[in-house]
């Protein structure tokens, strides 16, 4: 069974994937070897209830980038969108809700925001998308490292100060005003509605351990708005056939330009001989041999676990132990045996984003207590209803509904097999309260927390970008400062997931720059 | 009015301790010359320097190195982690051997330099200057091993000089005899164990003495009573440093920065800028430097610790080292006239490639003649460490009398 290959990739998430398919495209011999029985590692779709399949995790594509759309051909292997440019609704109790659509506040029911809050809104807004646009080159390329004298890394700093001086000098400073600042600050400066601040506030905080009062949520902001799906800055898309569909593309793309792909082969260590990485031993005891070795776990884990602390500096290891990985987003994915109602909200609406985060304080409120270990008695949810757009993953008149529900601490005081029960129960019946009889129509339910997620996906800490996203952990500083650029101090391996710069978000641009990393070292020798 | 004679300490007062043996020091220290090292209160003078050293090269002396940091590393992967920690190969110390070491940050510079005592396969003890007890457990992380700090629960006596071995077996270790340099060995004393290691910091015969903390007292009694016939005298930290120059031995904090004290970022020393390559082994596979320090031997090292003498009498201490008037190539960190040797030598970082001696060195000596600040230039050579070298260090089974 063992052979040889050019480049083992450990790992078959999606950056895994888009690695595999950039490195075997360019001719090499490629492995990747997924510990599960299915590769796409979060970004899967599962059948949750007999006939009803859901994203089990992510359920969203906001980044993917358009490049990695075009290198590897997705659309040729099966990658379509169901929907795109959806908006978001903010959700409210009382049904006055607001639909937020790029530029335009409006209400289902009658006028939108004040003619004040509105122009705020769009100014500030008008304001984020410029500065994400500045950012944008930085968050695709391979960042620099500090402290070294090579020009490409010299290059890469120049342009970054060159986009921002760019600017102007009223937006440079305006942008240098906000960039660290905390997200409540900047909306509430403009905008009075509590709902829409909420809802807008609820862009910067998903999937972190943040709350949206935290220094440098701006910044989150930034990065999310600086992707975009079907060019479009910003906007979100659902694929047809769930986020399941975006990893067989990938799989069928890096198949086709002939790597092999495994799948239930965990790899336990990576073997390192003369101070280089020189291929994987598998659970099973079996080794697989292979000059390159890219990992596409997380940097704790591949650090810590499967190189091996032994192999690096006691300095260095202390830096990725000190990773923040805390991750705070639970899922949980409904089968509905019809389409739910929300109060004041047309069906025809039920297939755009939506959002419970009434407002800042209600946020805020949420992530208290996962400050303290404890998960939010009053959570604050995305969710979306893929089968809306996407009759295909359900039986007839059948629905998925698949909610993002913040705040859920990894590490739960109370342990999650003694909470679970009890905080599935609170989010059911915050969706009850917004959807009266939603419960008379569950058919089958399915509750990830973050736990479940590190168990898994083999997540650490079950966060879905491998590592907290926030200022000290991005750019150059990710996953840890001096190890930038998706190599490590062990030559021959190589970081390509979330943990590696620009982080997750099932954008692909880490696998990609991996594999282009991988070339370019292969090129000097 | 406040009563002084009942002042408090602050958060800010940092209040020495007393070793173990200082109600013997006390009454031994005419001086009253007392310095404060790593947080304990020890004596610089007893009475006379220059008696106090030649004491060290005469006849045997006693100083108190119970405020050496000692941390205890045992459990499973012990061995394994001292080699991951040190630059040298632990797996060449068998059990009841001793190791003079060091290790280093990832950058590859020295964060502090010391022995290692070999017990056993799975149990080590570090000995140092400076405190390494959290980056001892941050190296941790990835092995099975417990880090003890017992540098409470040992206290250590330095019994150096010709005729340590002669009190040692007045004092009914005769035992000792068949200590080898760098050995180290219990004996049974006052119902318990004494543990002897044939080392020391003066570059002369000499032994370390641990034993826990409430029977140091009984230890002391012991040694001077034993010592009574064999000019045993007790002595402090400038007589020590006097020898340690003379041995050659580079003092953490005195010849170099340890790296984690260093405020600016270029004052780490690599252990090829120390001149301690031999203390590298780049063959026993992965240790924290390592990469830094392959770079360093591809690329050159900035500087070179090497010894000096110095023409003329004047202790060249604290001196900048030219080549010509104007390049200033070097500093002198330790020197002294040595009365042993009759040479006058210094310890000197030298840029490299100066530390090739290609070109004349010169020290320039600041010398204040009762008041008045003057300046003496004298020409200087690089020369071979140990500047003191005697036989009877090494010499087993050693001298007896």
């Amino acid at each position: 069974m063992s052979g040889t290959y050019d480049a083992i990739v450990i790992g078959g998430g999606h950056n895994g994937l888009v690695c595999a398919a950039y490195l075997a495209r360019s001719g090499r011999n490629v492995l990747v070897l997924e510990a599960r029985e299915k590769v796409g590692g979060a970004a899967a779709t599962e059948e949750i209830a007999p006939g009803y399949r859901a994203p089990v995790f992510a359920h969203l594509l906001h980044h993917l980038h358009p490049a990695i759309e075009k290198d590897l051909g997705l659309a040729g292997h099966g990658l379509a969108l169901a929907a795109r440019g959806l908006a978001t609704v903010a959700l409210e109790r009382s049904g006055r809700h607001l639909r937020i659509d790029g530029a335009s506040v409006t209400r289902f029911d009658g006028p939108g925001v004040s003619e004040a809050d509105l122009a705020g809104y769009r100014r500030v807004r008008a304001r984020l998308l410029k500065y994400a646009k500045a950012l944008k080159p930085m968050l695709t390329e391979v960042p620099p490292r500090l402290g070294t004298t090579a020009w490409s890394d010299r290059k890469s700093l120049l342009k970054l100060g060159w986009a921002i001086r760019r600017l102007g000098r009223a937006d440079m400073r305006e942008f240098l005003r906000i960039v660290l600042m905390n997200v409540a600050d900047l909306f509430e400066d403009e905008i009075e509605d509590e709902l829409l601040v909420g809802a807008l506030a609820f862009d910067a905080v998903l999937g972190e351990h943040v709350g949206p009062r935290s220094p440098n949520t701006v910044l989150s902001l930034l990065y999310r708005l600086s992707g975009s799906a079907a060019g479009v800055q910003g906007a979100v898309a659902v694929p047809k056939g769930g986020m399941g569909a975006v990893a067989d593309a990938l799989a069928a793309a890096a198949s086709a330009a002939g790597a092999e792909i495994r799948t239930q082969a965990p790899v336990t260590r990576v073997l390192v001989e003369g101070d280089r990485a020189a291929g994987v031993v598998l659970d099973s005891g079996e080794d697989i041999r292979a000059p390159e070795v890219i990992s596409n776990a997380g940097p704790k884990i591949t650090f810590l676990d499967l190189l091996g602390a032994e192999h690096l500096d006691a300095g260095f290891v202390r830096q990725v132990a000190n990773i923040r990985t805390r991750g705070s987003a639970a899922k949980l994915n409904l089968a509905l045996k019809g389409l739910p109602e929300i109060q004041g909200l047309p069906a025809e609406a039920l297939g755009e984003r939506l959002v419970i985060a009434p407002s800042v304080g209600y946020l805020e409120e949420a992530f208290n207590p996962a400050k303290y270990g404890e998960f939010s008695p009053r959570p604050a949810l995305e969710i979306t209803l893929p089968s809306v757009h996407d009759a295909t993953l359900v039986p007839d008149g059948g629905h998925v509904l698949s909610a993002v529900v913040q705040y859920a601490p990894t590490r739960l005081e109370a342990g999650w097999d003694a909470a679970r029960d009890g905080f599935q129960e609170i989010v059911l019946d915050l969706l009850e309260a917004h959807a009266p009889g939603l419960r008379s129509l569950v058919v089958g339910q399915q509750l990830l927390t973050p736990l479940d997620l590190e168990r898994r996906f083999r997540m650490t800490g079950g966060h879905w970008h491998h590592g907290e996203l926030v200022v000290d952990q991005m750019f150059m500083l990710r996953p840890v400062p001096g190890a930038a650029q998706y190599e490590t101090p062990v030559a021959g391996l190589f970081l390509c997931g979330a943990g590696a710069h620009p982080g997750g978000g099932v954008m692909g641009v880490a696998g990609m720059n991996a594999a282009k990393r991988v070339m370019a070292r292969e090129a000097v020798g | 009015m406040s009563d002084l004679t009942e002042a408090r300490p602050s958060l800010h007062t940092e209040v020495s301790r007393p070793t173990p043996f200082h109600p013997r020091l006390s009454g031994l220290c005419l001086t009253n010359e007392w310095v404060r090292w790593g947080g304990y209160t020890t004596v610089n003078a007893f009475d006379n320097v220059e008696l106090e050293y030649f004491a060290v090269r005469n006849q045997s002396t006693v100083f108190d190195v119970s405020p050496m940091n000692k941390y205890c590393v045992h459990g499973p992967d012990a061995e394994r982690f001292m080699n991951r920690l040190l630059t040298r190969d632990v797996r060449k110390i068998a059990p009841g051997r001793v190791g003079y070491c060091i290790w280093c940050d990832d950058a590859g510079h020295v964060l502090d330099d010391g022995t290692v005592f070999r017990f056993s396969e799975t149990e080590f003890r570090l000995c140092c200057q400076e405190r390494q007890y959290l980056w001892l457990w941050e190296s941790a992380v990835g092995f099975d091993v417990t880090i003890d700090d017992v540098s409470d629960e040992v206290a250590g006596l330095a019994l150096q000089g010709p005729t340590s071995f002669a009190v040692l077996k007045r004092m009914g270790l005769e035992g000792a005899a068949a200590l080898r340099p760098f050995d180290v060995t219990d004996f049974e004393f006052g119902g318990g164990a004494l543990t002897v290691s044939r080392t020391g910091f003066t570059g002369d015969l000499g032994y370390e003495l641990w034993v826990p903390p409430e029977r140091a007292l009984d230890l002391w009694d012991a040694l001077w009573e034993a010592g009574r016939l064999h000019g045993l005298r007790p002595i402090g930290s400038a007589a020590l440093d006097l020898a340690r120059i003379e041995a050659g031995f580079i003092a953490t904090n005195i010849d170099f920065v340890a790296k984690d004290n260093a405020l600016r970022p270029n004052r780490g020393r690599s252990p090829f800028e120390l001149g301690l390559n031999r203390l590298v082994d780049f063959d026993k596979g992965h240790f924290t430097g390592r990469r830094a320090l392959l770079e360093e031997r591809e690329k050159g090292s900035r500087y070179h610790v090497v010894g000096l003498e110095v023409l003329g009498s004047k202790p060249a201490r604290d001196a900048l080292v030219y080549v010509g008037e104007a390049t200033q190539v070097g500093t002198v960190t330790s020197a002294m006239w040595s009365p042993t040797c009759k040479r006058n030598i210094a310890i000197a970082t030298l840029k490299r490639p100066y530390d090739l001696g290609k070109e004349p060195l010169w020290t320039e000596i600041y010398v204040n003649k009762e008041g008045k600040w003057e300046k003496v230039v004298a020409l200087c050579h690089i020369t071979e460490r140990p500047f003191f070298k005697t036989p009877r260090r090494s010499a087993t089974p050693p001298l007896d009398h």
